[in-house]
């Protein structure tokens, strides 16, 4: 058991190095890549090229003319110390952005997918016990026409219609101008106001298939034979819907929670720009617009992690709740 | 499909003592009837498969019919700013620039239906390949498949494309299908290595082992042929991935503006047009909007439909006049009783 817990544990750092050694190529490798156009770039704007030289340093905390063991060594411990070199669009360390920018996505992306597995398993559950009928029918070909309509489009329909329209709902921005950050009622509830939309588009969007693979998994459970002999027990439905249904019809789902969250954060570069709502993914998409290659590979790293660890701890806990998963490999192999 | 390789030999096992010879047609026609035609008829009795398969070739038939004969869309072809249902020459009204919505939307569709395919074939084959030999070879070509994948799947799709797109404007509609789905195999080839782990012990694979069969020869006979409704699924699903996220790359204009594409109108609609203030281009908006929906409705349906495939309960009306689905035969059991 703790092998296991070991062996994952290398496993995940070894993943996040390998990630950041391939931003490294990309940067540094890639034959005509980002250091090249910046440099480019720059000498046509008639910077000397020894001040070239200097700003991508600062920039990337890559120096040109280090061999390329060195630039990479440099990388590496400059990322362990936190620094992700500057941004040249907006003028600040690559960290002080996202520091500013992360808690506003996880926020949203969070709140998003913990309503999804909500609606998902209180739903699904439902249909399930009630295979076939109306209820059943109606919500089914819901949940499938909600899934057929990508996040972005349900955000540019919700903009329109509450946004425009009726001008219930702020369409842009996480917080209104007058409102300052703080422990205040009037942040919190002007925080949340901006996030419904977003919220809503990703959570009517990505509700749909969840809801219908919970009720895959309660059909199947309901039909399984343990469920059977405890109603031949005698055992009160409360206790069978609790303690044999909901808990083995949610356990399948419980690893996509955890690594959902993760792949919405990469969502996050069309939601925030569709509602200009300045989370990392805003700030990812104008350092793609801007080239800005520092901060590009400075998010797309944390989005990694953030992903990375997702998995990890979904992985480790996965046996805490479940003891049928085994961990650990005495399959024999052929 | 993949079953019948090169090999045209025949083989010859025993079945109650006597020695039965298998051509290689025969191996076709038994491929065919177990696992296209029957799971296909299970698939087919499902309304949502009917109708997801009429949708789908709505589109091709647009993508290829409706793409020769409509004319293309360009600047000034009609009036400009043309209301839908005015003219029969711009069914669906025209743009700003007096290009025709519906010749936007028909014409987009090839594109989309190419990158679809791309991707499709891309993701599911490379999860294929990757997820039997690992669940099949174990030991160490299995932790280092294991461990590609997991670092594949921890990098997140979207960004990774988004800055492949950018350092490479890719405009080839086949590379952008491969870039979209350039990590999206990893998720599906660890789920397809966790159904051949169950697979390589079922009783007649256990024989061809025996008989010492290649292992090229197991997985392509043996085991690929069960995976296919579940493949074919996934294919379904990448797909649907594909068009969201390549609509949703073209929308931010990530990917060149060159092409058609509904993402490209979606944008144009909506930012310059002013669809989102006065509602008086909305219809420029809402084009393109069903023909995205209709695509991904056609797919999940389709998905869904095959999945009936896979589920147990569907498949034991089939399993007892046919051995082809012993393969899943350990989830068949105890089921039927909850018909």
């Amino acid at each position: 058991m703790n092998n296991y817990y070991l062996k994952r544990t290398i496993r995940a750092v070894l993943t996040v190095w390998i990630v950041i050694t391939v931003t490294f190529g990309m940067i540094r490798l890639l034959p005509g890549g980002p250091l090249e156009q910046l440099r480019g770039k720059l000498l046509r704007q008639g910077v000397s090229p020894s001040r070239v030289n200097a700003m991508i340093e600062s920039y990337q905390n890559v120096r040109p003319n280090q061999s390329l063991p060195e630039q990479y060594y440099e990388y590496m411990t400059a990322l362990l110390t936190g620094d992700m070199g500057q941004s040249f669009l907006q003028k600040e360390p690559v960290t002080a952005i996202i520091g500013d920018a992360l808690p506003w996505t996880v926020f949203v992306m969070a709140t998003s997918t913990l309503l999804i597995f909500l609606i998902a398993i209180v739903w699904g559950a439902l249909m399930a016990y009630r295979e076939g009928s109306t209820f059943d029918l109606a919500s089914s070909s819901a949940s499938i026409l909600f899934a057929a309509m990508p996040f972005y489009v349900l955000g540019i329909v919700l903009i329109i219609v509450f946004g425009y329209q009726l001008e219930l709902l702020p369409t842009s921005h996480r917080l209104s101008p007058d409102v300052e950050p703080g422990l205040s009622l009037l942040f919190v509830l002007d925080a949340i106001d901006h996030a419904i939309l977003p919220i809503a588009s990703m959570v009517l969007t990505g509700a749909g298939l969840q809801v219908l693979a919970m009720r895959g998994n309660a059909i199947q459970v309901l039909g399984s034979d343990f469920v059977r002999v405890a109603r031949l027990r005698g055992l009160s439905d409360r206790r069978i819907s609790v303690r044999y249904v909901a808990r083995n019809a949610i356990l399948p789902m419980y690893t996509g929670f955890l690594t959902l969250i993760g792949f919405n954060l990469g969502g996050s570069i069309i939601l925030e720009q569709v509602f200009s709502y300045p989370g990392i993914g805003y700030y990812m998409f104008q350092a793609l617009e801007a080239r800005d290659y520092p901060l590009m590979m400075g998010i797309f790293l944390i989005i990694t992690i953030a992903l990375v660890l997702a998995v990890y701890i979904a992985d480790l806990t996965y046996g805490l709740i479940d003891p049928r998963v085994k961990s650990g490999d005495s399959r024999e192999t052929y | 499909m993949v079953s019948d390789g090169p090999d045209t030999d025949t083989f010859t096992f025993e079945t109650s003592g006597s020695t039965v010879e298998v051509t290689w047609s025969d191996r076709l026609q038994d491929f065919y009837e177990e696992f296209i035609y029957k799971p296909g008829l299970v698939a087919w009795d499902d309304r949502r498969t009917r109708i997801g398969a009429a949708i789908m070739s709505i589109y091709v038939l647009m993508g290829i019919l409706g793409a020769w004969f409509y004319p293309a869309p360009e600047s000034n072809q009609v009036e400009r700013g043309l209301g839908p249902f005015e003219t029969l020459s711009a069914p669906l009204g025209s743009t700003g620039s007096g290009e025709d919505v519906l010749g936007m939307v028909i014409h987009a569709t090839p594109e989309m239906l190419i990158m679809v395919m791309s991707g499709g074939i891309f993701a599911t084959g490379v999860a294929v390949l990757i997820g039997t030999v690992a669940g099949y070879k174990g030991g160490t070509v299995d932790r280092a498949l294991t461990s590609f994948s997991d670092v594949a799947m921890s990098i997140p799709g979207l960004p990774l494309v988004m800055v492949l797109a950018v350092v490479f404007r890719p405009r080839d509609p086949v590379l952008i299908g491969v870039l979209l789905t350039i990590n999206y195999w990893a998720g599906l080839g660890r789920s397809i290595r966790s159904q051949v782990l169950t697979l390589r012990e079922e009783s007649y694979v256990e024989a061809s082992r025996t008989m010492g069969v290649s292992t090229s020869r197991i997985l392509f006979k043996d085991i690929i042929p069960n995976l296919m409704p579940f493949v074919l699924v996934n294919f379904a699903n990448a797909a649907r991935y594909v068009v969201f996220a390549s609509v949703g790359l073209y929308y931010l204009g990530v990917l060149p503006s060159s092409v058609d594409n509904w993402g490209l109108q979606l944008e144009n609609a909506y930012s310059q047009e002013g669809a989102l203030v006065g509602g008086e281009a909305l219809y420029q908006l809402i084009a393109p909007m069903i023909a995205i929906m209709g695509i991904a409705l056609g797919l999940i349906l389709l998905a869904q439909g095959l999945d009936r495939v896979f589920n147990p309960r569907v498949r034991t009306r089939l399993a007892g006049e046919s051995e082809a689905t012993a393969g899943n035969e350990d989830r068949e059991t105890n089921t039927e009783v909850n018909m």
